[in-house]
């Protein structure tokens, strides 16, 4: 089984076969990005476009490093310094970017839904990379690929839990999907203001505190707090306050089980929802994540180029 | 001219028989069993003779926003959908709030001669919230009703003076219910879908907080409320409460929100068309819809006709304007819920015309007998068709149902005396 379709939108609907498809496609990559020369020509005479609605540092980079390293063309634009400040609309700049024979536009947006929207009107391959809190699924897959390394069965074996802005995170999202169907046990946790209305959806358990969340986990995946968005939601008093009662730390982790791994999508606030010696301690894999991000995002690549023909 | 419709079944608010009716000058003259000499004769054999429908809320988007739809297009898409009276929304640009307006969209609607407009007018100048319109002189011009629809009026003060206000010239106030400071930046119903798909949410009591406070102030100023395209269980249970209390309280609900659900939203991968304010809700609300159409708790079906651009809708979910068109779907929708038994073909008349034309004490319309106005709407209730390019009349096209199969349609439409409207012509 491999997988055979035109983008890459979600995991919402992938099956198990293609979540794991990913999974080994990118080990092959992983293995080449430890060489010394870290380059292939899988890619040579493709273009990827990684188009960029919203500010981003390692996925972009992530995303060019990985055209780069399969020898593509790569070229990246932001919405700040392109036509979408003269107001383009987003189907037309994906068709500029389709007519001048792009084969993969990697997509990044404010908008949920903005991926699905770009891939109906374009016959370039679109890679979603996150739109607005619906789904990241690059970011699931390195997730999963993470836990496999650190020898995480993906079944019902390894209790996950999932612990942030639940309501706004594509990251939560893509993670409880992709999990659900392998049949892992998932926890989610947040401050009530961030937990979505009818969060049952997420088919995980629903936990009262962080002791709950983090008592006999295999994996705690940390989100990021979007401490920039303003949009006059009513959300948490302080970040002292949320460190206090929502934060990761040492205490915390004693009680989840041995071996457990800290995850987190990245930037990190440090303390806030991760004190730096968790961060930075021995269960920590987060620069794994970033690294296998690179490896994950060459398996995409290349999955999607072959389906083009 | 005389126009005959013959062989068809004549439904009313409270009756429903078969015969034959004569319309002459701008009126009905005659309804008999009998064979009628005329001019022209319309067979009406299995279709229904209803009154023409009065759409209590639409937004013609004439003056200012004419590329969506203006006062003729409009009007072409009432009468193809069977409605002969129209009552539009203030939210133009410049915005309703003034005697020339008001005047200026009568005189264009009346120079294009297929319906009646009445307009609504702003409660408050320039829809800003804060003081009222010259409400008076506004219904010396010809202006119905007073709404800010579109945008809440957030100030309980205004709101009540404009109920005391309008209730001086015997008129009425139409609310917008919505407490936007409960979410801001919602585009969707909250609720499951919402949190798969990853959209902000406005919850249900976004709308319950306003009908309450409106409802409140109706009984504190002892004047008419009506409130706006009703969306939640839990607003109807506020209206009924209201109603036994002897508040003068009516409500309208659209088509699209006892048609459609969130879910639809999920199934049609984030399409635009689906977006509306108030938002389509779950099926426990639309189930409590249908069961207030059939009890009576429903005064009025209204469209909320909201015309948007095709470039404005096929856009990211959150970046689409909210709003549906519906002035040619009113009749199959309605139909699809007397066919499913909700409701009876008197009640569609009631729901449709009957109970509108009483609200707005318009003596001649709301129902077909001698000596009321030629208003008619022939319907059939078989017919089935494609809504697409060639059947809508609209300027816009920014509904759920465009390219899809509808049955039951108004097939001619008569306003006053005159044939304005054939199906496939």
């Amino acid at each position: 089984m491999s997988y055979k379709r035109k983008d890459l939108l979600g995991t919402i609907d992938l099956s198990t076969d293609e979540i794991l498809y990913f999974l080994d496609a990118a080990k092959e990559f992983k293995n080449l990005n430890l060489q010394d020369i870290k380059k292939i020509d899988y890619l040579r005479g493709k273009t990827t476009i990684n188009a960029f609605y919203e500010n981003s540092t390692r996925t972009r980079t992530s995303f060019e490093i990985a055209a780069k390293r399969l020898g593509a063309d790569t070229i990246n634009f932001s919405s700040s310094n392109s036509s979408v400040n003269k107001g383009e609309t987003l189907i037309d700049t994906m068709n500029n970017m389709a007519a001048m024979k792009s084969d993969i536009i990697v997509l990044r947006h404010p908008s949920s839904g903005a991926a699905k929207l770009a891939s109906k009107h374009t016959d370039a391959s679109i890679v979603n990379a996150g739109d607005g809190m619906n789904e990241h699924p690059s970011q699931a897959l390195l997730d999963l690929f993470t836990l496999r390394e650190f020898g995480k069965s993906l079944d019902s074996n390894t209790t996950v839990a999932i612990v942030g802005d639940i309501a706004r995170s594509r990251v939560a999202r893509s993670d409880a999907w992709a999990m659900n169907t392998l049949g892992m046990n998932v926890k989610i946790f947040a401050p009530t203001m961030m937990m979505p209305k009818n969060a049952e959806v997420f088919n995980a358990h629903i936990c009262k505190n962080m002791e709950e969340a983090c008592e006999g986990s295999d994996v705690i995946i940390m989100l990021r707090i979007q401490l920039e968005r303003g949009d006059g939601d009513v959300s948490f008093p302080s970040s002292r306050e949320y460190s206090k009662f929502f934060g990761l730390n040492k205490k915390r982790i004693a009680l989840a089980n041995k071996n457990a791994i800290v995850l987190h999508p990245g930037p990190i606030n440090r303390g806030v929802e991760l004190n730096s010696d968790v961060a930075d301690g021995e269960h920590s894999v987060i620069l794994n994540q970033v690294e296998s991000g690179v490896a994950m995002r060459m398996a995409i690549l290349n999955t999607l180029i072959k389906n083009r023909g | 001219m005389k126009i005959a419709i013959q062989n068809g079944t004549i439904v009313n608010n409270n009756e429903k028989f078969k015969a034959n009716v004569l319309i002459e000058g701008d009126r009905i003259v005659k309804i008999t069993s009998d064979e009628i000499e005329a001019d022209v004769k319309i067979d009406a054999s299995g279709k229904f003779i209803m009154p023409g429908l009065i759409d209590m809320h639409v937004h013609f988007r004439d003056p200012g926003y004419e590329y969506k739809d203006d006062i003729i297009s409009g009007s072409q898409a009432a009468v193809a959908g069977g409605v002969t009276t129209c009552l539009c929304m203030a939210n133009t640009n410049p915005v309703n709030d003034n005697a020339s307006i008001t005047r200026e969209m009568i005189r264009k609607a009346r120079e294009c001669g297929l319906i009646d407009l009445m307009p609504i007018a702003a409660i408050s100048k320039g829809l800003g919230g804060k003081e009222l319109v010259e409400m008076g002189d506004l219904i010396e011009a010809g202006a119905v009703a007073f709404s800010d629809d579109g945008l809440p009026v957030s100030s309980s003060s205004v709101m009540r003076a404009a109920l005391e206000y309008s209730k001086m010239f015997g008129s009425f106030c139409i609310s917008h219910s919505e407490d936007c400071s409960l979410c801001r930046q919602g585009v969707m119903h909250e609720g499951k879908v919402s949190a798969i798909l990853g959209l902000k949410g406005m919850a249900r009591e976004k709308e319950e907080i306003a009908v309450s406070r409106d409802m409140l102030l109706a009984k504190l100023t002892n004047a008419h409320i009506h409130i706006a395209h009703v969306s939640s269980e839990y607003s109807l249970k506020i209206i009924e409460m209201g109603r036994k209390e002897g508040i003068n309280i009516t409500c309208e609900v659209t088509p699209h929100h006892f048609s459609f659900s969130d879910d639809d939203i999920l199934q049609n991968a984030y399409d635009a068309n689906f977006k509306m304010s108030p938002p389509l809700r779950e099926i426990s609300d639309i189930k409590a819809i249908r069961e207030a159409l059939k009890s009576g708790l429903v005064d009025v079906i209204a469209t909320d006709h909201a015309p948007h651009h095709n470039d404005e809708k096929i856009v990211e979910f959150d970046r689409a304007p909210f709003g549906i068109i519906g002035l040619q779907t009113l009749v199959p929708l309605t139909l699809k819920l007397v066919k499913e038994g909700v409701i009876s073909l008197e009640r569609m008349v009631e729901l449709t015309s009957a109970n509108a034309a009483k609200m707005l004490n318009l003596k001649d319309k709301g129902r077909i007998a001698e000596g009321m106005l030629a208003d008619i709407a022939v319907i059939d209730p078989d017919i089935e068709y494609i809504y697409d390019e060639k059947i809508n009349r609209s300027k816009s096209i920014n509904s759920p149902l465009f390219g899809k199969n509808l049955k039951g349609a108004a097939v001619v439409t008569i306003k006053s005396g005159k044939i304005v409207y054939k199906f496939g012509e």
